[in-house]
């Protein structure tokens, strides 16, 4: 470690050679080859998978507590609190664009494909008596589904995200008025809120597939429908367990009032997956 | 502010050797270093892929390899060639050049660097594996269009992941770019006072970081429809295959101004070191390279003319892509008016310059005819749009890439390169370029479609002709190697300036060979 050097606040930090960053890449290698092997049922492949994910874990443990470690010993400087605002900042525009992505499917299909195959050239051709509508599984997929209501568990955990967007910044405060209490229980709250939304949204899946038949093969619904919430419930896991983390290092007495990227980014993450949902909430549970 | 380092080796190389110095290093001319032999390897791989292809292409009939083979060819060539070589030979310029050239001791983030690089051997390790898996390797085109991917076996899967892994690297690496650039310069050196490849890194960073997610998207689709049973590209379930065209061309355009971006950069500062001339009309190169970044989101259905779009539609495409010709046309303009009344020589890297400027502009110009609704139906997937785009990538990004090898070489390594070799590199790689596909335009227009195997007998001569070609272009790339191992083995040692032209700070405030970390301390800009 670092152990050689002083923080200076005139210098920038740069770090010495480290396996880190190869470890990592092991660690993804592994996860991809393993979900292939996963998808075409190649013997092994789940074996595989868990030594990726015993080397992600690896990676992750080690590469994250060396940040906190150089951190907490006072080696970042004020401009490198800048470049890690700049990057977290251009991380999130980049899963905003993952998701525009998504969001675009959805457009694409509902203005633009269905209508398409419902009109008298394409309808008569392949699909007679085909109507346009919203929400519909597609003119060849003789199943039938029940779409998602908005009313129930999707507005509750709509309430439920945006408090915990309250939580969080109450703990944010918290922490800039040094009341360690306010920041961690703040804290808690937050993580709290995020897993009874987890908790819900699963409990939501069981519904769609035991009760209302949607499922991923329900055509353009079920596929627009599983892969935006999917993809935004699994944000919210990675931002859950990003909140348990500062968590214990709030616990653990990082964190200056002064000094707290690591604390903004987390909030930053969650505020951001916050802002996703209301989106999926107006254009996938609410405007069908 | 000055540089601290974790352990004190700042001035000694104590750290890791041998193999595990290049696995674990954090230094930008390191990562530099790995990421250009890297591009250049994989340029020799997907080299050879293309040749498999003219070598097929020399005679009419199939004499050389099966049809299914043939297509997993014209795949893996372009998707190594794009994502393997171009892109990452830019990344490892990017590497090399931004700290030198904005006063910083290194790039904002050295660890994540490493790993941006480190991530891309596992990739090409993937695609590798995608050549033996059961079913063959996915011949699809490297644009990986639905139906067809829906259908291919194991290696499509090993291919979306890998193309997943690209993406990792690549949105690591801009976010490192950006920061570096907006946060590492040093005191007195504005925006504005950058070296211009700098200010085209920072443009490129932020299309890559907009339009690599959208990518993984398109392909995360493309997986599912393939193994979890939805219907994105699928009408039976109210999607459509032109959906994936749609996503893949809105990451695919801008991706074509991500690759040419720092091209335009390294052109901009090889001109005026030989013409002896500031960059003529520095701030309009900064403008229009942004407009061009700006434009390349809103031009993405001129690659799909002949999928039934409204009319509507094809017109906007149609006069939104022409309109990139605006700023393009100033850039050209620019250097150009550089070179009015320089005193120039015609060193190495000048000549590849030149080279890109006159073929660079023919194939803007064929990108223009192909811009045009009604004519871009006729030359759509036929060899006229396979001459345009190689004019763009090959004489435009490689060309340039050449010439900031050269250019760059002497202050990267303290020693030249064999001038006349160089020379001799150039005409080679020019003339045989030429022949490869100045012919295509006409195999085009007579109707010779790309992506198959075999042709008509009418086509011969020109084919034979391409192919010949392309062997001398292939061929010719060794001796550029050579030229590189002879320069690092027994160059001569070179001055501190070798060009006297070049005023950009790594030429007039750095030693050379540039120390491994560059500027300890931050220079004064003026």
């Amino acid at each position: 470690m670092a152990s050689t050097t002083h923080a200076n606040p005139n210098s920038y930090y740069l770090p010495a050679p480290s396996h880190w960053p190869v470890v990592g890449s092991v660690a993804v290698f592994l996860l991809m080859l393993s979900l292939v092997m996963w998808m075409n049922d190649v013997n092994g492949g789940l074996l595989v998978m868990a030594a990726a994910f015993a080397v992600m874990l690896y990676f992750l443990f080690g590469w994250f507590g060396t940040v906190i470690r150089e951190s907490e010993s006072g080696l970042y400087n004020k401009q490198v609190d800048v470049s890690y605002r700049w990057a977290m900042s251009w991380f999130i525009f980049s899963e905003v664009m993952f998701f525009a992505a998504f969001f675009g499917a959805l457009f694409y299909m509902r203005a633009l494909s269905v209508p398409w195959l419902a009109d008298a050239e394409t309808g008569d051709l392949l699909w007679q008596g085909f109507k346009s509508a919203w929400p519909v599984s597609g003119p060849g997929i003789e199943e039938t589904f029940t779409p998602m209501g908005a009313w129930g568990i999707p507005a509750i955990n709509t309430l439920i995200l945006l408090t915990s967007g309250l939580t969080v910044t109450w703990a944010h405060w918290g922490l800039k008025k040094n009341n360690r209490g306010q920041l961690t229980f703040g804290l808690l709250l937050t993580i709290v809120l995020g897993l009874v939304f987890l908790s819900l949204q699963v409990y939501e899946y069981v519904h769609a597939y035991r009760d209302l038949n949607l499922t991923l093969a329900s055509g353009a619904y079920g596929a627009t429908f599983f892969m935006l919430t999917g993809f935004h419930g699994f944000h919210v896991t990675l931002g859950t367990i990003m909140l348990i983390v500062i968590f214990f290092r709030a616990l653990k007495g990082h964190f200056t009032p002064e000094r707290h990227f690591g604390f903004e980014a987390v909030s930053w993450y969650w505020h951001f997956v916050d802002v996703v949902w209301l989106l999926l909430f107006v254009l996938v549970y609410w405007l069908v | 502010m000055e540089a601290v380092h974790g352990h004190d080796h700042a001035h000694d190389h104590h750290g890791p050797t041998g193999i595990m110095k290049y696995l674990t290093t954090t230094n930008h001319k390191d990562i530099g270093s790995m990421y250009l032999w890297f591009s250049f390897s994989m340029f020799l791989l997907g080299g050879a892929m293309a040749l498999v292809i003219r070598a097929e292409l020399f005679q009419p009939g199939l004499q050389i390899v099966n049809p299914e083979f043939f297509n997993a060819m014209t795949t893996y060539h372009g998707l190594i060639m794009v994502f393997g070589a171009i892109m990452p030979a830019f990344v490892g310029f990017a590497n090399w050049l931004i700290p030198m050239q904005i006063g910083a001791p290194d790039m904002a983030f050295p660890r994540m660097n490493n790993w941006s690089f480190w991530l891309l051997p596992p990739a090409a390790l993937l695609l590798i594996l995608a050549q033996f898996t059961p079913g063959g390797p996915a011949g699809v085109g490297w644009t990986l269009y639905p139906p067809l991917t829906i259908q291919q076996g194991m290696s499509m899967d090993l291919t979306i992941f890998a193309v997943h892994i690209l993406g990792m690297s690549s949105i690591m690496g801009s976010i490192n770019i950006i920061t570096t650039v907006l946060n590492m310069r040093a005191p007195g050196m504005t925006l504005m006072k950058m070296p211009l490849f700098c200010w085209t890194w920072l443009i490129t960073a932020y299309l890559l970081i907009a339009v690599m997610p959208v990518l993984a998207g398109a392909v995360t689709m493309l997986l599912t429809d393939r193994h979890f049973d939805t219907h994105f590209f699928n009408p039976a379930g109210g999607g459509d295959p032109v959906l994936f065209q749609h996503i893949f061309w809105f990451f695919g355009h801008p991706e074509v101004y991500i690759i040419a971006i720092p091209a335009f950069g390294v052109i901009s500062q090889v001109i005026p070191a030989f013409a002896r001339k500031p960059l003529f009309g520095y701030s309009s190169m900064v403008y229009a390279t942004a407009s061009i970044a700006i434009l390349s989101f809103l031009v993405w259905a001129h690659h799909m003319y002949t999928v039934g779009m409204p009319v509507q539609a094809q017109l906007y495409f149609m006069f939104a892509t022409m309109l990139i010709a605006v700023p393009t046309g100033v850039k050209v303009f620019n250097w150009v008016a550089t070179m009015w009344k320089g005193s120039m020589t015609f060193e190495t890297p000048m000549l590849f310059a030149i080279g890109f400027l006159f073929l660079f502009t023919i194939g803007g110009f064929t990108g223009l005819v192909l811009a045009i609704t009604p004519v871009d139906v006729q030359l759509h997937d036929t060899y006229y749009v396979v001459a345009h785009f190689h004019y763009v990538m090959v004489a435009g990004a490689l060309f340039s890439a050449f010439a900031g090898i050269y250019f760059w070489l002497p202050k990267w390594i303290g020693k030249m390169y064999d001038e006349g070799l160089g020379k001799l590199h150039f005409w080679l790689s020019f003339i045989f370029f030429n022949l490869a596909f100045f012919v295509q335009h006409f195999l085009g227009l007579a109707g010779m479609p790309r992506r198959i195997p075999d042709y008509s007998l009418q086509f011969t001569d020109f084919n034979m002709v391409s192919t010949i070609g392309a062997f001398g272009f292939g061929l010719s790339q060794l001796l550029f190697l050579y030229i590189i191992l002879k320069a690092i083995r027994s160059g001569e040692k070179a001055p501190q300036r070798p060009w006297e032209g070049a005023d950009s700070i790594e030429w007039t405030m750095l030693p050379t060979p540039a120390p491994y970390h560059s500027f300890e301390k931050p220079p004064v800009i003026r």
